[in-house]
């Protein structure tokens, strides 16, 4: 009896193990819904947003200096998009513990202050950021309606300069998506702030 | 007197060994080719930005690696923003003393360098990169203490 209890429990512990995804989404995978808590104390998932064309999630904070150089734009492109049925939504995957700055409280400042029209969503308990592969802020995840990732990476190709921008990376992808191609460039990378995770 | 003159002259040569000079690259490629170019030498790279609080944290390990660890050589890759390079980067070396060799990169072509540095590099700091005879040990993390980095660096280079 002893024998088949550690057997189970070694086959559990395999099986679970074999299913979680440790190194994030790639282009082509469905990614997971979530139900997160907004700076406006609701709840939000994409499920919420029948008619949504696709879904812009952007995993961003309030610390990092490269997420603040975004901030603007982020606001521009979910006031942008939210008309032609692309729901942005900014999600924080940092552990607050480890990043004051980023507290939820202080997520709520910030939103207030910058005037954010799109949900800011905390990841409590960072249960999200993993399943995506997010691994720094800003990282852009875009996904259409069927929640297929189509593009993962950078918002275009200058943080410093918004007017200096050569490639809008996320808009040409949208661009792709409407017109029924695949975004080309699928990923790009940037540098980005580690996202700081719970000791 | 005696004793108040080799202060004095320690304090002389030990400002002339903390006074940085930054090189400034515009390119990873131009950086690698000038600053990672000796063979026999095992490089330790690590890219860093003042902005970046762990970088931070982590900075006193890399310097103490470079002062104890005689098989290696530090370099300390800044990623800081350029407009920030004499107001923010210069007077943080300054402050906290760095003796490892540092360099500006302010190369923006992200597509092109970062898969250089490593194909899975994402793009987050901290990242450290080993270099020894042409072997190259990269990773995405952070070290919470000396010795973890030390040891991490000797298991990779013996």
């Amino acid at each position: 009896m002893k024998i088949l209890y550690s057997l189970l429990f070694f086959v559990t512990t395999f099986l679970v193990s074999a299913v979680t995804p440790a190194k994030g989404y790639a282009p082509g995978d469905k990614a997971t819904d979530f139900k997160l808590k907004s700076v406006d104390g609701k709840m939000y998932s994409m499920a919420d947003y029948k008619d949504a064309k696709g879904f812009i999630v952007v995993f961003t904070c309030n610390h990092c200096p490269f997420a603040k150089k975004y901030e603007n734009r982020i606001n521009d492109l979910a006031k942008k998009y939210k008309t032609k049925g692309y729901i942005l939504l900014a999600i924080n995957p940092n552990d607050p513990t480890e990043q004051p700055e980023d507290s939820f409280d202080l997520m709520k400042v910030r939103a207030k202050e910058k005037g954010f029209v799109f949900p800011y969503l905390f990841d409590d308990g960072q249960k999200i950021y993993p399943q995506y592969g997010a691994t720094k802020t800003p990282h852009v995840f875009l996904l259409d309606k069927n929640k297929i990732v189509k593009y993962i990476g950078a918002i275009d190709d200058n943080v410093d300069d918004a007017n200096a921008v050569k490639e809008k990376y996320l808009e040409n992808a949208i661009a792709a998506l409407e017109s029924g191609k695949s975004p080309s460039p699928e990923t790009t990378k940037a540098i980005g702030c580690s996202i700081k995770m719970k000791r | 007197m005696k004793y108040l003159y080799c202060t004095f002259l320690l304090l002389l040569f030990s400002n002339q060994i903390h006074a940085q000079k930054v090189v400034v690259y515009d390119s990873y490629s131009k950086l690698e080719t000038a600053v990672l170019n000796d063979k026999n030498t095992t490089y330790v790279v690590n890219f860093w930005a003042t902005w970046c609080a762990p970088c931070v944290k982590e900075l006193p390990y890399f310097e103490k690696l470079n002062a104890e660890n005689k098989s290696v050589k530090v370099v300390l890759v800044s990623l800081d923003f350029k407009n920030q390079f004499e107001s923010k980067l210069l007077p943080f070396l300054e402050r906290k003393a760095i003796e490892s060799e540092v360099v500006l990169l302010t190369d923006k072509s992200y597509n092109t360098w970062l898969p250089l540095v490593d194909k899975k590099w994402s793009g987050s700091i901290p990242a450290t990169l080993i270099i020894k005879n042409g072997k190259r040990v990269f990773a995405e993390r952070t070290f919470s203490t000396y010795d973890e980095l030390n040891e991490y660096v000797n298991k990779i280079i013996n």
